[in-house]
């Protein structure tokens, strides 16, 4: 079957197929509930907020870099957006309040990215440690901000962004998808896309071919704290609260998601649809383990085995070929 | 002596003993016993964990998995101790922990050195499928009564005593194993044949395979070895503890990678040294318990050591930039 063989020759085929499988699977293990219209939505409401951050980190590895702090700036800016929205008292409904708290919390998470790219760019540190300190950094603001409590009491206006449904489709799903589009096109149609790839498969021909090193990693340091706020202001929504150490467990999840969307740690290479199809795998499957009432931490393990699992094909097949 | 400046070691040291003058002026009660005791018995588990992290950086790899290792031993040995052989002495239940951690050590060790896999996907991996299997298929509750060894071993002092003001301070006799952990190390790491090809495919695992050294074997050990120490600290945070509690240790891998980094050694290997190793673990220690002598909230205690990380590994990093723009 020559067909079926050039879909499993690339990564992104091969976790259509699993992505796929999963879903079959699920829903033949417990069709009444996994179809069910409630868990279809419910999944739609839970996937986006870990999505988006897979998707900065994704632009991250592309330059063979990594960002740890997207946690730290998702709770800092959440908090920030937070503090707003309780002590500033618009009049209305709140509309013109939210808009405030987004457009500082978005200023916020890319000054974060400015500093993450500073620190990378001009003073040379390695990545993984410049946003392993600046994470802690960031979420340490957010701690002292707060004393380390959740921010609560919000205007109605603010559960728009999480927990409504525009033509009856969530909005978290709507928001991810202009995100997952946005970044698709920067990184397939325009000079800095290629100018990114570029960098990640070879720093040293990258920087003959005249590519403005700096400047492009601190852009793509900005881009991603900017994704790492939207995340931070979906989380504030749907949870209708902030608190410094919510979705500590994200982290590793984006990261995993990462890599099992084919985007290669070293940099380079990566889609945008395989990150897609590997959020998509993670959610029917743990949604799933969910109907068949299996314990959380089954799901952790599930997700490391598939990680590992999706590794050694991958390596396997480049080694065969 | 000449004292090198350019040297993480310098800087981290100098850290330290601002910190410690400061702290001394703002609270002259810092400088007691006491305090030196209570930041020993802080770095007893860090300390091990740190050493087993610095060979992992060393060998040119990075290690995510070891707390998820420690924990899991810690409360499979307390289970199985407990059910089958409560019999066992302190020094055999160490000698078992550290079984149990060379086990998942080798796990990590074929897939890394016979898949040959990237180190932090791996151990991002295993760090999820260990802590999974523990959770999902032994156990969720404390483990309350620990095995008789490893109580009889969480009760053991090397030194007590009373201070002029009555109060009490103690050392933990498993600090003395830690001591033996950093000597064993050494030895190995600097007299032995092991040692060096630790450092060589560290610095150049191309090169270091065509003078003829096994590089799959030795990223073997280097696995099976940090399984090992990962898996004795387990053992011992639980008796120190006086409880195996599942939970704990997991997210303190980054902080202990923090410490080892500020102490000097590369992400990209081939670097690192025992002695910098302390004093990074001492500066993290000397700041999770005592930023508060010198009237920092320790709501602030993340932004310190963030700032520290960043101070400590950007200074050096932008000195060799500057170096390799002038040669340049």
């Amino acid at each position: 079957m020559p067909a079926l063989q050039r879909i499993l020759s690339t990564t992104e085929g091969r976790l259509a197929v699993i992505a796929f499988g999963v879903f079959i699977a699920m829903a033949l293990l417990s069709p009444d509930k996994f179809l069910s219209v409630q868990n279809l939505t419910s999944m739609a409401f839970q996937f986006p907020e870990f999505a988006i951050l897979a998707l900065a980190m994704t632009i991250t590895m592309l330059t063979g870099g990594i960002d740890l702090s997207v946690v730290g700036i998702a709770n800092m800016t959440a908090i920030i957006a937070a503090l707003i929205l309780t002590n500033v008292t618009g009049s209305g409904d709140g509309w013109a309040v939210l808009a405030l708290a987004l457009c500082v919390s978005m200023v916020v998470g890319m000054l974060a990215g400015l500093f993450n790219g500073i620190l990378i760019a001009k003073l040379g540190l390695p990545p993984i440690l410049a946003t392993l300190g600046s994470g802690l950094i960031f979420t340490g603001i957010a701690i002292a901000m707060t004393g380390g409590s959740a921010v609560m009491g919000f205007p109605v206006a603010t559960a728009w962004i999480g927990n409504s449904t525009v033509l009856g489709i969530p909005t978290p799903v709507i928001v991810f998808a202009l995100l997952a589009l946005g970044v698709s096109l920067v990184l397939t149609r325009t000079g800095f896309g290629i100018k990114l790839r570029m960098f990640g498969t070879n720093p040293l021909a990258a920087r003959y071919a005249a590519v403005n090193i700096d400047a492009m990693l601190i852009k793509v340091y900005i881009f991603s704290g900017a994704l790492a706020a939207t995340s931070g202001m979906v989380v504030m929504s749907r949870a209708n609260s902030a608190k410094a150490d919510y979705g500590s467990s994200y982290l590793l999840l984006a990261v995993l998601i990462a890599v099992l969307g084919g985007v290669n740690p070293y940099g380079g290479y990566g889609r945008v649809i395989g990150v897609i199809l590997a959020v998509l795998s993670m959610q029917f499957l743990s949604s799933g383990m969910n109907m068949l009432q299996v314990s959380n931490f089954a799901r952790e393990l599930i997700w490391g085995s598939l990680l590992i699992f999706v590794m050694i094909m991958n390596t396997w097949r480049a080694r065969r070929a | 002596m000449k004292i090198d400046w350019s040297r993480n070691e310098t800087l981290v040291a100098l850290v330290i003993l601002g910190f410690c003058v400061a702290a001394a002026v703002s609270d002259p009660g810092f400088l007691s016993i006491s305090t030196l005791t209570d930041l020993l018995r802080g770095g007893i588990v860090l300390g091990i964990f740190a050493v087993a992290a610095l060979i992992v950086l060393i060998s040119g790899g990075i290690d995510v998995s070891f707390t998820a290792v420690a924990a899991f031993t810690m409360y499979v040995t307390a289970m199985i101790l407990n059910a089958a052989a409560p019999w066992m002495p302190w020094w055999a239940a160490l000698g078992f922990g550290m079984g149990v951690g060379a086990c998942l050590g080798a796990f990590n060790g074929v897939l890394i050195a016979f898949f040959g896999l990237p180190t932090l996907i791996v151990t991002l991996g295993t760090m999820s499928i260990f802590r999974g299997t523990m959770l999902t298929f032994i156990g969720q509750k404390q483990i309350t009564t620990l095995p008789p060894g490893m109580r009889d071993f969480g009760r053991m002092m090397l030194l007590r005593g009373e201070n002029a003001d009555g109060s009490f301070y103690s050392l933990h006799g498993a600090f003395a194993v830690t001591v033996l952990v950093v000597i064993l190390t050494w030895a190995i790491l600097h007299h032995t044949m092991l040692g060096r090809q630790i450092f060589a495919i560290g610095g150049s695992s191309e090169s270091a395979r065509r003078i003829g050294i096994n590089v799959r074997q030795v990223q073997f050990f280097v696995y099976i070895y940090v399984g090992a120490l990962a898996g004795l600290a387990g053992i011992i945070h639980a008796s120190m503890a006086r409880v195996a509690n599942p939970f704990d240790l997991v997210g303190l891998e980054l902080s202990v990678i923090a410490a080892v980094v500020l102490g000097g050694a590369r992400l990209a290997g081939g670097h690192g040294t025992l002695t910098g190793t302390i004093l990074g673990v001492a500066l993290i220690v000397l700041v999770r318990n005592s930023l508060i002598v010198l009237g920092i909230p320790s709501t602030w205690q993340s932004v310190t050591i963030g700032c520290l990380i960043l101070i400590g590994t950007g200074l050096p990093a932008w000195q060799a930039k500057r170096a390799a723009a002038r040669a340049a």
